[in-house]
């Protein structure tokens, strides 16, 4: 049996949860922002105007700032799976490794090969060569996001594969159907739209800074007008997106969809909450109100789930513990199956050692009764399959509530600026200014929401996080964290400086 | 084609393709060379203007091709990755960490305002080029004498080197000689790289006594490369190897790599072509006054890299050997990924070339002219 040091575990889980938020604060605004210069760009090159050309070098500038750090944060990411989650990279690198080696051979070389074009062509390729490198910059951005996704779309779905007994691990049988995931394609698409959102949001931040202190006030205006129509347009592939998403989180993780929501009795006719207080005493399977306070709109969350107004949709005492009259095994049927899979294919590996090929096929025969449990059989209690409830929760409803705000902000300030009186706006452009750090608290809160929702799975049913671990002492886990931290943080507080810097020294030549 | 290529065969295929990238990867390191040259070479600001900024438009090269690295052993060789990152942690934390700092060190070092100051940032290039080389190189060493380790039934690994009652995690990998002799050669043979480099891409009409300390440097970085390449090379011909045989038993075979050579000849041959190529490049950069070394070194160095990365894996050998339990050890077709994956991969390495050949014509399109001192002074630099 494995040895689990819980330490490690959860040092581990700080540890990528760092590493990922410190790199999310980056990777949404290149994704975007790597866009927005393309329109910029493309807008000069179309009218030949300078003026366009010194708003696209300006964006450059800080776009250029960002992408470095979030380079930097980013390898580490992906070594991490080796380094912290090594039984992860053994039982599952025969999946996932494959989108991952694709984003380097495919984004990472297209990124890295235009980006020296974007910034040191100006005066070395032609004009148009130069905006088709700055294209593929964005095209090599957001292809990036489209493999990452797509891994972490498995994670969440698993699909394509099967487990192998003989190599103890699961193998890939379909590629495309893990390419084509319905989890991966809507998390793809949900994420890199609100990424254009949050670049547009970042725009429009130091756009607004600039019209209040009556700097720059004709780069701010036009910045403001591409910036407005992106976001709006991807504001609302956001908003339906995000509803695909809900409803594939209820389809595939019926468990997250239930602790998004602090659903513990699942009903037909489900209502959604709009806004509540979770009880913080509630516990699977006792009695407690989950809400101290909520409200709700009837048949809303059944609508999502299900896109069915009569639709079942189950909480997590549900899940947990059974319930009959919808056909839902309880985890404590799952636990006994899993553990008599593990036990199964120990048997099998020890025969196969032994050359007992009798003894083994009687194991096979056996494990493969209950192979699709296996998951379950390394959960000691059946509460330990629900995840964290309050975070993603509390997460979930933010991001929500801030993504409905923002196409209301766009429309207000194409409005304005299309009427010529943006300027004189003075009630609005505060709202702009904050409006990015609201764009970066939403981004955040979506991956609370998908991971810590995800809990307490690596794969999802198939391979709990504790067990994904590398055998290591908690304390090299710790050192590391802290490492990343000090160094992330001192580069978190140059780049800031750096880009404030920039933003007060301004674009370098208007007319 | 791919559908009717058979297990093996595509097991070797992705080693080579692996360690292809690898190669590449050591010919790119010109930039973390150049970074340690950085306070050696380049005395006034715009020397080390040029300097930076040359380096800078290909910082990013290396970068991506060592993720790359990670990712192709990742999909085709996934015990390999569990084992060797997971077991050696130290060393590859410590890998890792170097190219954090380097990443936002060009784009930061010069901007106003940028917090640590630009000394911190040029120190960050340093580490990279020198810490980084140095642990890669061990890191790499350990192919031919091992690490400590053992899996277990379900393949996983336990890292079991203690000294003063701390277990290193994979930095014992630094006390072996011939492990630290590897990556003192890979350090300063990316340094003669980084001179050519240099020499090749800057116009350095208005700075003569750069370009007579890069031509200096270029051979006494040779110089001092060549005992630790020498060393590596007898070495690896007297050492025992981790043989394996028909049954899947690894055992200790003497002279094994010797053996591997002169049963696969080719690599003999790509072997003394790459040391004379690279012998070649000193030679017109130090000699000859040209500033196309860097082609014939960096050649040279992909054709030796390809040989360090195959010699320990062809020819039944176990490429990275467990010195605890033999059994433990890894070959290229134990510690590969299914066939079904490795047959996808390879229709998607289909795609390898388009990439290298927009890779090499940007390439030459933005290096056709030479870097000068007006750029730096004029246009976008770091």
């Amino acid at each position: 049996m494995i040895d689990i040091d819980l330490t490690m575990v959860n040092w581990a889980r700080a540890q990528f949860a760092l590493t990922a938020m410190y790199h999310w604060i980056f990777v949404p605004l290149t994704l975007g922002l790597s866009f927005l210069c393309a329109f910029f760009e493309s807008i000069y090159v179309k009218t030949g105007n300078k003026a366009w050309r010194s708003i696209t070098k300006f964006w450059m500038t800080l776009f250029g700032i960002n992408f470095a750090i979030g380079v930097a944060t980013g390898i580490i990411l992906e070594f991490q799976f080796g380094t912290n989650w090594s039984n992860y990279s053994w039982m599952v690198g025969d999946i996932f490794g494959a989108p991952l080696a694709i984003e380097g051979i495919f984004a990472f070389f297209l990124e890295a090969t235009f980006f020296a074009v974007m910034f040191f062509g100006w005066n070395r390729v032609s004009k148009k060569f130069h905006l088709f490198s700055t294209w593929m910059v964005a095209v090599g951005s957001n292809l990036s996001a489209v493999w990452i996704l797509v891994a972490n779309g498995w994670m969440q779905n698993p699909v394509g594969m099967f487990f192998n007994p003989e190599t103890a691990r699961f193998e890939m049988e379909n590629f495309a159907a893990v390419v084509f995931n319905p989890v991966a394609v809507s998390k793809f698409v949900h994420t890199s739209s609100s990424g254009f959102l949050l670049a547009s949001l970042f725009v429009l931040t130091i756009s607004c800074w600039y019209l209040i202190k009556g700097r720059h006030i004709e780069m701010a205006k036009k910045s403001i007008v591409v910036a407005s129509v992106f976001g709006i347009l991807s504001s609302s592939y956001v908003a339906f997106t995000g509803d695909e998403s809900a409803y594939q989180v209820a389809q595939k993780q019926p468990m997250k969809l239930a602790a998004i929501e602090g659903l513990y009795k699942g009903e037909s006719r489900a209502p959604i909450v709009a806004a509540g207080i979770i009880n913080p005493k509630k516990q699977p399977g006792d009695n407690l109100n989950p809400f101290l306070v909520k409200v709700e709109i009837p048949w809303l969350l059944s609508i999502m789930a299900n896109r069915s107004l009569d639709s079942f949709v189950p909480g997590i005492d549900d899940l947990v513990y059974g319930n009959k009259e919808q056909g839902i095994e309880s985890v404590e049927s799952k636990i006994v199956r899993g553990k008599t899979a593990i036990n199964n294919l120990a048997l099998f590996k020890q025969a196969r050692k032994e050359n007992n090929d009798q003894k083994a096929d009687m194991a096979l025969a056996e494990f493969n009764m209950t192979k699709q449990y296996i998951g379950y059989g390394y959960l000691d209690t059946p509460e330990e399959a629900v995840p964290p409830v309050a975070l993603p929760y509390y997460a979930f409803h933010v991001m929500v509530a801030l993504g409905s705000l923002f196409p209301i902000l766009f429309a207000l300030f194409l409005f304005y600026a299309y009427r010529g009186t943006l300027a004189e706006k003075k009630w609005l452009l505060p709202f702009g200014l904050i409006s990015g750090l609201l764009g970066l608290i939403a981004q955040q809160a979506g991956w609370i929401v998908a991971e810590v929702g995800r809990q307490p799975w690596a794969i999802y049913k198939l391979l709990p996080v504790k067990v994904a671990t590398t055998n290591l002492a908690a304390s090299n886990v710790q050192i590391t964290f802290f490492m990343f931290l000090i160094i992330f943080t001192l580069l978190l507080i140059a780049e800031i400086k750096i880009m404030l810097k920039q933003i007060s020294i301004g674009p370098e030549e208007e007319n | 084609m791919i559908s009717n290529l058979d297990y093996m065969t595509l097991q070797q295929l992705w080693w080579v393709i692996c360690s292809i990238v690898g190669a590449l990867f050591l010919f790119l390191t010109f930039v973390q060379g150049g970074q340690t040259l950085l306070w050696q070479v380049a005395k006034t600001d715009l020397e080390k203007s040029l300097v930076v900024t040359s380096l800078g438009r290909k910082w990013e090269m290396p970068f991506t091709t060592l993720v790359l690295f990670g990712g192709a052993l990742f999909a085709a060789f996934p015990k390999f990755y569990s084992t060797s990152f997971g077991g050696a942690y130290w060393v590859w934390m410590l890998i890792l960490f170097s190219f954090i700092i380097q990443a936002v060190s060009y784009e930061y070092r010069k901007k106003e305002n940028n917090f640590l100051g630009s000394g911190v940032y040029e120190l960050f290039m340093f580490i990279n080029g020198s810490v980084g080389v140095l642990l890669i190189g061990t890191a790499v060493g350990t192919f031919y004498t091992g690490s400590n380790f053992t899996l277990d039934i379900l393949n996983r690994v336990t890292w079991d080197y203690t000294f003063l009652g701390i277990n290193l995690r994979g930095l014992e990998a630094a006390f072996s000689l011939f492990n630290l002799s590897l990556g003192i050669f890979l350090v300063f043979n990316a340094r003669v790289l980084g001179s050519l480099y240099l020499l090749n891409s800057i116009d350095l009409s208005s700075t003569p006594d750069l370009e007579a300390r890069l031509r200096k440097g270029t051979l006494i970085n040779f110089l001092i490369a060549l005992p630790f390449l020498l060393y590596v090379l007898v070495s690896v011909l007297l050492i025992k190897g981790f043989g394996v045989d028909a049954s899947g038993t690894v055992s200790l075979v003497s002279y094994k790599y010797l053996l591997n050579l002169l049963a696969m000849p080719h690599l003999l041959v790509m072997l003394l072509l790459g040391i004379v190529l690279v012998l070649y490049g000193v030679i017109l950069a130090s000699f000859k006054g040209s500033d196309k070394g860097i082609w014939f070194s960096g050649l040279g160095t992909v054709l030796v890299g390809l040989v360090v990365l195959c010699l320990p894996a062809f020819n039944n050998t176990a490429f990275y050997p467990s010195k605890l339990d033999l059994q433990s050890s890894l070959t290229i077709y134990n510690a590969s990924s299914s066939m079904y994956t490795l047959a996808t991969m390879t229709y998607v390495a289909i795609g390898i070339p388009f990439v290298l050949a927009y890779v090499i014509y940007v390439w030459k399109l933005m290096d056709s002219k030479k870097l000068t001192k007006d750029e730096v002074i004029n246009d976008e630099s770091y």
